[in-house]
């Protein structure tokens, strides 16, 4: 039963978020259906996703989404989309038809447990080259923001030498005039 | 008819695989477009847990799903700083109008 109202109320959530007239209020949906989702993997003896989940999907990526939302601020969410919202329907009721011919027959038939080794074991070990792939996909990711936030400046129109040899040649005219007033002042 | 726990979460994955599916051809926001992503995930991932479940494989599926997490977190920030760049430089969001420049 609380399973059920959960999923009921995660669609709902799900919905809210894609309708929403204002990104920050889909961001804010968005950080519910995460939420929610976190406590159905709790639910499901999911326990170490549902911590990561609750901390970055509804922690971290929220936090990002406002300060982009803020940065980039709102606008278009009023345009018409680009194919008829007909063919659109048509197309997602097709696909959960399918998915559903797929799927729901898998849920009527559980396995038997297998062997369920210890979750350190199958991370460490077993999956270890997952790890070694989601370290350098961190990597990656942080060093593709760096990139993708950097300010570009324009181009130096002289050497190094010489763009630094013309900013000190600056502030030496600029003390000489301060000094020259100063004096003219005391005279 | 009375659903299994399995079949309920079933129910959740298809329907919110529809919604993402949904939201990804209904936005032409390039910062919605990533919500929509993100719902998608969210489905994967409950359908991977929910399966380990009924398989009896939990474990297997946890270390599955923390993988998945930490590359559709990393989608994301990409995709958000893409937007943000995209702004700041041609002062739109708008992916129809992205693909109908010139030049």
């Amino acid at each position: 039963m609380l399973f059920g109202s959960l999923i009921i109320v995660i669609l709902i959530f799900a919905i809210e978020a894609i309708l929403a007239k204002q990104l920050i209020t889909s961001a804010l949906w968005l950080a519910g259906v995460s939420a929610l989702c976190s406590v159905l993997f709790f639910l499901c003896g999911a326990q170490l996703v549902a911590v990561v989940e609750l901390s970055v999907g509804a922690g971290l990526v929220t936090v990002l989404f406002v300060f982009a939302i803020s940065v980039a601020g709102d606008d278009t969410l009023d345009a018409t989309p680009v194919p008829p919202r007909s063919l659109i329907a048509i197309l997602v009721a097709f696909f959960i038809l399918l998915m559903g011919w797929f799927i729901m027959p898998i849920s009527s038939s559980p396995v038997s447990a297998i062997s369920n080794p210890p979750l350190a074991e199958v991370l460490w070990q077993e999956r270890g080259l997952d790890l070694i792939v989601q370290v350098v996909l961190i990597f990656s990711g942080v060093l593709g923001l760096l990139g993708l936030l950097a300010e570009i400046k324009p181009p130096l129109d002289a050497s190094m030498a010489g763009e630094v040899g013309a900013h000190r040649q600056r502030d030496l005219h600029a003390l000489e005039s301060q000094i020259s007033n100063s004096q003219e002042a005391g005279q | 008819m009375s659903l299994s726990l399995f079949s309920i979460a079933f129910i959740g994955v298809i329907g919110l695989l529809g919604i993402g599916f949904y939201g990804l051809m209904i936005c032409r926001n390039l910062i919605k477009i990533v919500i929509a992503l993100q719902i998608l995930v969210k489905a994967a991932l409950l359908g991977l847990i929910a399966a380990g479940n009924l398989n009896g494989q939990i474990n297997l599926s946890q270390s599955m799903a923390l993988t998945v997490i930490v590359a559709d977190t990393i989608v994301a920030v990409m995709g958000i700083a893409l937007g943000v760049q995209i702004r700041r430089r041609i002062g739109t969001l708008d992916v129809h109008e992205l693909s109908s420049l010139k030049g």
